[in-house]
């Protein structure tokens, strides 16, 4: 089947056109095409759908948060063609039969398509490697303990060495948590006011110098989650100019928002690693302009409301975030002119497939055709009430952004239309 | 209106409350220790933290202005069924109270408890951040016994980064004119309390130089499980508050203390039981205070 994708500009071009796609790949622009399905992209700017490096999405085992079909309706609906789900489930993925299963089902879906990782260590224990090349056979295309840092090195290391020779990434939570402790925040001014426990900036920087040497010691590639200090991110830098082999990926929230939201005392604000300060969210920025982050990934955490509305102390980490991501920081970034759209593209699309070797995206002739049309002209409300995932709330909540996805095709069909 | 912590709060709001707690001590006093201020309103005191000291002393500080007081007591327990902080308060309010005492082990629950439950909410304490009614009590013993608070040098000496005591004295203290020096071994005193008004030292003689009032906090055993402290006998050894580091202070100091005590670790027996102690004073202020507290935001409200 043919499908004609109208109405659409590329990006920096000003008049539009028509992309094709057949059977799931793209044709190439402006053909001479009988189309037997036609798609109006209203005058939106077409780009690569984007790829989320680390999405929660609950199942199995915590459907009342967020399931196969809320979360990937969800990233669908904020731009994504493609999903890395995280391994923290109940039971947790270290099981080949929970990958094929969890495949099986997104395909059923046709929202975005789910590529799961699976545990490093059994159970996310720590204490054991996971069946890796089991698991890998199955469908998982990362490795990580997430959501539970790895604590023993010993442990890390030899996951790195198994796991680079099945061609399999380890993505680390970078963490010490026996300095982390019972921090529930960042650590500093806001949170010694507050009286809330703090989780140190070196806690995060720490635990990545840690994880730099190791990679470095077994030539195996590391990629290092939700960087949140700017002290972190120099030890990242360091690295790189050594030639470690690591790459690392920032959040939108840890761009966007600093510790001084949790003067609310809103468990909105409550995600793991924390919210830092303005000096770090800068620093974070200038890692993104100077190519030492390597991509985004929005570490979307859905949680029930009433788990939300508990004390800071009770309430659990994460931020509902994948529907709003590129809204978000096409808003506060490329639309207040400190980055450019093509910038900003490339970390929600060539750069995580970089980190993940894959080909990158693109919307050339022979390519896969995911694709994302947005509106870089018009104004919406953030309105978590019509989220499609399970978690309805957002620290965005009535902020007027522009650069909302309208269409999302995955595979050729229409995943999304708003 | 709440008394959440001394956020956006004058010295004026905070004499005229005081003013108002000569009068109730007055009312302490006489042989009939009861007045209608209140009389008609339902009190909810939720306790989400085991304290029955402030809890009784809120209690009869209602009681002795004829309010209704119901309390609602939870540990863990109704968390662990999965009931948020907001559907409990709910549930208490549908129960048409009229105001919350609140206490709390998170920080920033009281402020919570005012947001979703919409009535007049009195923070008794929530985790590490605030105490508020103490602070005024504090400052109140302290009008009544040295007068003006204006210049006067407060130390406070003990576990001041997990103390609700310390930072709500913090907060009162200089509004009041006074300076505040906190002291502590350096794990438990953030650097980043200092600021105008809020001086920090971890030597106590320096501490106490000059001082009119010494408040020494209550330290917990834990602290050396949780790595904070080496040992019980070495805090007590550089940091209790006892007649020697008394001597440092001006020559008419006195003792405070928020309670419960551990005697001969944070403050020597023989001083807590002295004449410069102004302990048992403390505890009888708190009554005369909450009912001021309540007066001022109940009562002024009503009008
Ligand atoms: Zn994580």
């Amino acid at each position: 089947m043919i499908t004609e994708l109208k109405n659409v500009r590329r990006m920096g071009e000003n008049t539009t056109g028509s992309l094709f796609f057949e059977n799931g790949t793209i044709r190439g622009w402006n053909l001479d095409l009988e189309a037997q399905q036609v798609l109006d992209g209203r005058g939106g700017t077409v780009l690569p759908a984007f790829l989320e490096l680390h999405a929660h999405l609950r199942e199995p085992g915590q459907e009342q948060k967020e399931d196969l079909e809320s979360g990937l309706a969800a990233a669908a609906a904020g731009g994504y063609g493609t999903v890395v789900s995280m391994p923290n489930t109940a039971p947790v993925v270290d099981d080949p039969g929970i990958v094929r299963a969890l495949i099986e089902k997104s395909e059923r879906l046709g929202f975005a398509r789910l590529r799961p990782s699976a545990a490093l260590s059994r159970g996310q224990q720590g204490e054991a490697l996971a069946d890796l090349r089991a698991l890998r056979d199955a469908g998982a295309v990362m490795f990580t303990d997430d959501g539970r840092t790895n604590e023993d090195a010993h442990l890390l290391r030899r996951g790195l060495e198994y796991a680079h020779s099945l061609g399999v990434l380890v993505s680390v939570h970078a963490e010490d948590a026996t300095l982390r402790k019972d921090g529930v925040m960042n650590e500093g001014t806001v949170s010694e006011e507050l009286g809330l426990p703090g989780n140190p900036w070196a806690a995060e920087a720490a635990r990545v110098a840690r994880d730099v040497e190791i990679a470095l010691l077994t030539g195996a590639r590391l990629h290092i989650q939700h960087l949140s200090t700017a002290r972190a991110l120099e030890v990242v830098r360091d690295a790189k100019r050594r030639g470690a082999p690591v790459t690392c990926e920032v959040c939108p929230h840890h761009l966007t928002l600093t510790d001084e939201a949790l003067r609310s005392f809103d468990a909105i604000y409550k995600v793991a690693p924390p919210l830092r300060t303005q000096a770090d969210a800068d620093a974070l920025l200038r890692g993104l302009l100077d190519g030492t982050v390597d991509c985004l990934a929005t570490d979307h955490a859905p949680h029930t409301q009433a788990e939300k509305e508990r004390d800071l102390l009770e309430a659990p980490f994460g931020i509902p975030n994948i529907e709003v991501a590129f809204a978000l920081l096409y808003t506060r970034l490329v639309a207040s002119g400190r980055m450019s759209l093509e910038a900003l593209v490339d970390l929600f699309t060539a750069g995580p497939a970089r980190v993940m070797g894959w080909a990158a995206p693109q919307l050339e002739a022979g390519a896969v055709a995911d694709v994302v049309v947005v509106d870089l002209e018009g104004e919406l409300e953030v309105r978590p009430e019509s989220f499609k995932s399970k978690a309805r709330f957002s620290p965005w909540a009535g902020e007027r952004l522009r650069g909302w996805p309208l269409l999302t095709v995955v595979n050729g069909r229409v995943a999304f239309q708003r | 209106m709440h008394l959440l912590d001394f956020q956006g709060w004058s010295a004026e709001r905070v004499h005229s409350i005081l003013d108002s707690a000569d009068i109730m001590r007055e009312v302490l006093d006489r042989p009939v220790k009861k007045v209608p201020a209140l009389q008609g309103l339902t009190i909810c005191t939720a306790f989400f933290e085991n304290s029955t000291r402030t809890r009784t002393s809120f209690e009869l500080a209602a009681r002795r202005m004829s309010a209704d007081v119901v309390s609602f007591a939870a540990g863990a327990s109704s968390l662990s069924k999965g009931e948020s902080l907001r559907d409990t308060i709910e549930t208490l309010k549908a129960m048409r109270v009229d105001a919350f005492i609140v206490r709390h082990p998170a920080s920033g629950a009281a402020h919570l408890v005012a947001r979703y439950g919409g009535l007049p909410t009195l923070n008794a304490g929530d985790g590490r951040r605030a105490h508020p009614t103490q602070a005024l009590l504090d400052a109140y013993t302290l009008r009544r016994r040295l007068g003006s608070l204006e210049g006067l040098k407060v130390a406070i000496i003990g576990d001041v980064r997990h103390s609700r005591v310390a930072r709500s004295n913090a907060e009162l203290l200089p509004l009041l004119g006074a300076e505040v020096t906190l002291c502590g071994p350096a794990p438990l005193l953030p650097r980043e309390l200092a600021r105008p008004g809020v001086k920090l030292t971890t030597d106590p003689r320096e501490a106490v130089k000059g001082a009119g009032a010494v408040m020494a906090l209550r330290i917990q055993q834990e602290r050396m499980a949780g790595g904070f402290l080496p040992s019980m006998a070495e805090y007590a050894l550089s940091y209790q508050v006892n007649e020697r580091l008394l001597a440092e202070a001006r020559e008419d100091a006195v003792l405070l203390h928020p309670g419960p005590m551990n005697l001969d670790l944070e403050v020597s027996g023989s001083l807590a039981r002295s004449e410069r102690s102004l302990i048992g004073e403390q505890v009888e202020n708190g009554v005369a205070v909450r009912m001021a507290v309540l007066y001022h935001l109940l009562v002024g409200r009503r009008e």
